[in-house]
């Protein structure tokens, strides 16, 4: 078949699109959800997860172990119902603890896992029962206020 | 007797524009059933992925790293108030394969190689080499208009992939070369915040919608228009904005539905 200038031109064309593309979604994108390849789902109940968001990281050590897939209120119990997605490589003992943190003084919230020391490992559908809710800003600053308000009354 | 002149014309003008639109679309079903012919004779496509693909490329790559050293200027001057500035790399990367890659590009395509693609066909048909086509029994939405649609819907994820590239140089150069934010954090706080489906993927699919819509418009209003100096005029100049209006309203719409925090 005969070769034109203008094929070299559209493979050049196209090989560097690709090459793009490539870029765009190994060095921008860090394939940020692709290396999770197997995983474990856990649910956990909080009493307020404050600024929690579906996609957030589940952390452990600081490192990211997981991702929030979903959350959900229960009617029942008024709590949140929160599920994660694990990957597989890392099992967390049954007693390990939930708690919502911040990262930074205004960053996104995620969920720090600390492992307890209970021999039996969680299992895809567990619940961890101890968990800890977000920290309020709000809450913490009216608490603050009205314990300074209680003293000052107090010393008078 | 009061004269309805004005309301007969918007009447006119309304229908007009509903009549254009079902042409179009049946035009569109045409340009896919006639597609298998332009796919199998793969080098009429080519020849249009280099003519609509190619040349548009330095307009392209030139107009992306101006955008991207803007961003990078800008968002400093913003993310620095903050005390932010080394979420640079994030909010370059973000509005670049988000919105401004696909949308730019897709302005830049339409005005470089969508306005070409209307002339072309259009003073193809004024001086009746369509019709001879036809004469010589050779389809002339095979034979002209599937291949150029085909070689603008390839060409341009592609070229919106190099832009955001050249953006994100961009960003790069003034935020960590003349700046001097730290390079490890510009990188690991971009590769931490950009997802691959939720922002890489969907700002392809963004862009490929985008080649359909510039493409469709142009050969739709080169093949459309009157066969004289004045209508392919008319026509380049519709096939420019309308194709601008179309990307910019088709964005509203897929942004809401891409980037809309789940309830």
């Amino acid at each position: 078949m005969k070769r034109t200038t203008l094929d070299l031109w559209v493979g050049l064309f196209v090989t560097a699109g690709i090459a793009a593309l490539l870029f765009l979604s190994l060095k921008v994108g860090g394939f940020s959800s692709a290396h999770m390849k197997e995983t474990y789902s856990l649910s956990a109940r909080f009493d307020n997860i404050g600024g929690l968001k579906v996609r957030g990281p589940v952390k452990s050590a600081g490192v990211v172990v997981g991702r929030v897939t979903d959350i959900r209120f229960d009617p029942e119990t008024y709590e949140a119902l929160v599920e994660m997605r694990i990957d597989a490589r890392y099992r967390f003992p049954g007693d390990t603890f939930a708690s919502i943190y911040t990262s930074g003084l205004l960053g996104d919230q995620y969920i720090g896992l600390e492992p307890g020391g209970d021999g039996k490992k969680l299992v895809t559908g567990d619940v961890i029962v101890k968990t800890q809710s977000a920290v309020v800003l709000e809450k913490l600053v009216s608490q603050f206020l009205f314990d300074r308000a209680a003293k000052g009354q107090d010393s008078k | 007797m009061p004269d309805f002149a004005f309301l007969r014309r918007l009447g006119g003008n309304t229908v007009d524009r509903l009549w254009r639109l079902g042409v179009a679309s049946r035009f569109f079903v045409a340009i896919l059933l006639n597609s298998g012919t332009a796919l199998r004779r793969y080098p009429l496509t080519f020849r249009e992925i280099w003519f609509s693909g190619v040349l548009s490329l330095v307009i392209i790559l030139v107009s992306g790293l101006f955008v991207g050293l803007v961003l990078g200027m800008q968002g400093y001057e913003i993310l620095t108030r903050y005390g932010s500035d080394t979420a640079l790399g994030v909010m370059v990367a973000l509005s670049l394969l988000r919105e401004l890659g696909p949308v730019i590009a897709g302005l830049l395509f339409a005005s470089r190689a969508g306005s070409a693609i209307a002339a072309e066909i259009g003073l193809m048909k004024a001086t009746e080499q369509l019709k001879a086509m036809d004469m010589m029994a050779v389809d002339p939405v095979a034979r002209v208009v599937a291949p150029r649609f085909w070689g603008g819907v390839i060409s341009m994820p592609f070229l919106a992939a190099l832009f955001s590239c050249m953006g994100i140089f961009g960003g790069w150069l003034i935020g960590v070369v003349m700046i001097g934010v730290d390079e490890g954090v510009f990188w690991s706080q971009m590769q931490a915040a950009v997802d691959f489906r939720h922002d890489v993927l969907n700002g392809v699919i963004k862009s490929v919608v985008f080649g359909v819509a510039v493409s469709l418009i142009a050969v739709f209003e080169g093949y459309d228009s009157e066969p004289t100096a004045e209508g392919v005029s008319r026509a380049i100049t519709r096939a420019v904005v309308t194709s601008a209006l179309a990307i910019l309203a088709l964005d509203f719409v897929l942004t809401s539905f891409m980037f809309r925090e789940s309830p």
